[in-house]
């Protein structure tokens, strides 16, 4: 700076002192948007028209899946003969009219509701399965620094392991049946819900922690009264990880083998309908398939964050 | 040493010539580990604190006033010397020895502020209704009525400290135990919280000791405050604050005794601060 750098100073100014009154008519501080507006600010609204054109796309497409073909193939030789008939091919692509038939018969007659029943029993048994293992390792973990090194290894072993790959292995231990498809169910839940579980209580806070001890919590009660939930968002995520898992993994195992003393589930259900190509049933088993997993995911699931981490403002991205 | 004079209002108790302190520390040496130092935060510190007492423990970052504190509640055990409650050793953190702590998250994210307040009473087998009437009556006292149903999140950080204040109260402490429980709030906050902590004092005359690191404050709001010095934390004094009301702030007594202390914190360096 060079000392001839003019200093500026500020002016010495008014000063002023006001009341202030509250507007007593603002004309106008909000209005309803119109009607059509607000329909379409609501995702379940948009979704719907997603869903009702997607309908639209898979029933004229499956009516007449060779136009588009036979279009093409008439340009590339340059001779137009006219719009092609529709021939539709009920064997590779049912229509989307058809598939709905398929799973209305299915759902009445009750050969759905029974398969859904059997893949149903097989999640439960391996998800609580898994889910009392994954507590008994993180129990393990949280208490002993050799625990905790223990999870962690296995974890970063068996995580990245897709559960399915262990199922021909399970055939050899537990042959055809539940006791291989509840083993390859454990095997997806377990890693996921133990790793997060683990990650959850190890991230509460410290002073959340000499809270709970202050007021004279030790031991069981503690890790059930304050670490518990304090994790539990990261608890409930492992839980939405380990479902999403285990349905996927089920799905996959009952597809290779399904029937177990008699009755196979829905993986068997699509495959024995692929066997008799009965394709509007096959795409019926896969929106049952389907269905289950948005109610779960997005019924069940989002209905305990609602009423839990929503609630407690514990929720984090 | 000046005689001690109480706050404003409160006619004046002599020292206690024969009685029992409510805590003793006597020549306490506290040492902590880091992943690569043992760290020693005070060495042989010595302090009597009396019922109704509130004291404050003052001292430079480092000076292990904190550390005093996590001793008393029991989170860590003297390598030297002793500290007892009641006469009694200190052995383990409990209810009898509450703290609020700095951060806002010491409460409990998946209960309500009414909640919050019944939880440690409730877990220490106070029965339900007589727990949920005395939780209103500390909820009132920190003026949080209107929120009694609410979730932490939803409040503010004053008000959290507040929910942490009744939630200690509520459950009658021998000792209650403060560490830095304003340090994170907002200059005009802090003030209102020094102002209401001092109004329920006077109330319920619990025995409060209070950590900090601002002269102002331990001025404000103590009775008794012990200046610590650091690296490793060692008494350099005791002293008598007589309590000053909101116009003495800032007056020549106040600024008198602030500059006392200061000067015995940093010597010739001494700021007003």
């Amino acid at each position: 700076m060079s000392d001839t750098a003019i200093k500026l100073t500020p002016f010495v100014r008014q000063e002023y002192e006001r009341d202030v009154h509250v507007p007593a008519s603002i004309a106008e501080v909000e209005r309803e948007l119109p009607f059509a507006e607000r329909l379409w600010n609501a995702p379940w609204a948009r979704r719907a028209l997603i869903l009702i054109l997607l309908a639209l796309i898979w029933e004229s497409y499956a009516r007449c899946p060779n136009v588009i073909s036979d279009l093409v193939a008439m340009a590339w030789h340059g001779n137009f003969t006219g719009f092609p008939a529709c021939s539709a091919n009920p064997l590779l692509f049912p229509t989307f009219t058809d598939t709905m038939t398929s799973w209305w018969d299915g759902i009445v007659s009750g050969v759905i509701p029974a398969r859904l029943a059997v893949t149903l029993r097989m999640l439960v048994m391996g998800y609580a399965l898994g889910l009392s293992l994954a507590a008994i390792f993180v129990t393990f973990a949280v208490s002993t620094r050799f625990g905790t090194d223990l999870l962690s290894t296995l974890t970063s072993m068996f995580n990245p392991l897709p559960a399915i790959a262990l199922l021909p292995l399970a055939l050899l231990w537990f042959g055809l049946g539940a006791p291989s498809i509840v083993f390859v169910i454990v095997n997806s839940v377990l890693w996921a819900v133990a790793l997060n579980t683990h990650a959850g209580c190890t991230a509460v806070s410290e002073t959340l922690r000499m809270a709970g001890q202050t007021f004279g919590l030790k031991g069981f009660r503690y890790v059930v009264k304050i670490l518990m939930p304090a994790a539990f968002p990261a608890i409930l995520s492992g839980l939405k990880i380990g479902w999403a898992f285990a349905w996927r993994t089920l799905i996959a195992a009952e597809l290779v083998f399904g029937v177990s003393s008699g009755s196979g589930g829905l993986g068997w259900f699509i495959f024995e309908n692929r066997n008799t190509l009965d394709t509007a049933n096959v795409f019926a088993g896969l929106l049952t398939v389907m269905a289950v997993g948005l109610l779960v995911e997005g019924v069940i699931f989002r209905t305990i964050e609602a009423k839990t981490i929503r609630r407690w403002g514990m929720q984090h991205g | 040493m000046q005689q001690p004079r109480v706050v404003t209002g409160v006619s004046s108790v002599p020292e206690p010539a024969g009685a029992a302190p409510l805590v003793r520390a006597s020549s306490v040496t506290l040492q902590y580990k880091t992943p690569d130092h043992l760290v020693t935060a005070t060495y042989r510190v010595s302090f009597d604190i009396f019922p109704a007492e509130r004291f404050v423990i003052l001292g430079p970052s480092g000076c292990g006033k904190s550390t005093i504190l996590k001793a008393i509640a029991g989170f860590l055990k003297p390598v030297e010397g002793e500290i007892l409650l009641k006469g009694r050793p200190v052995k383990e953190p409990g209810p009898d020895r509450l703290m609020v702590f700095q951060e806002f998250d010491q409460l409990l994210p998946w209960k309500t502020v009414l909640g919050n307040v019944m939880f440690p009473m409730i877990e220490n087998k106070v029965p339900r209704s007589d727990a949920e009437k005395r939780a209103r009556d500390a909820i009132a006292k920190v003026n949080l009525l209107e929120f009694t149903d609410v979730y932490p999140h939803m409040l503010s950080g004053g008000m959290k400290q507040r929910c942490a204040i009744a939630r200690a109260m509520a459950m009658k402490p021998d000792v209650l135990m403060m560490d830095e429980p304003y340090a994170a709030l907002d200059a005009l906050t802090r003030r209102k919280m020094q102002d209401e902590l001092l109004q329920l004092w006077n109330d319920i005359r619990f025995t409060l000791v209070f950590v900090t690191h601002s002269i102002e404050e331990a001025v404000i709001l103590g009775s008794r405050i012990l200046v610590l010095s650091p690296h490793p934390g060692q008494v350099r004094a005791e002293l008598n604050s007589p309590g000053f009301a909101h116009e003495a702030r800032g007056g020549a007594a106040f600024q008198e005794l602030v500059q006392k202390i200061s000067h015995m914190l940093f010597g010739d360096r001494a700021g007003s601060h």
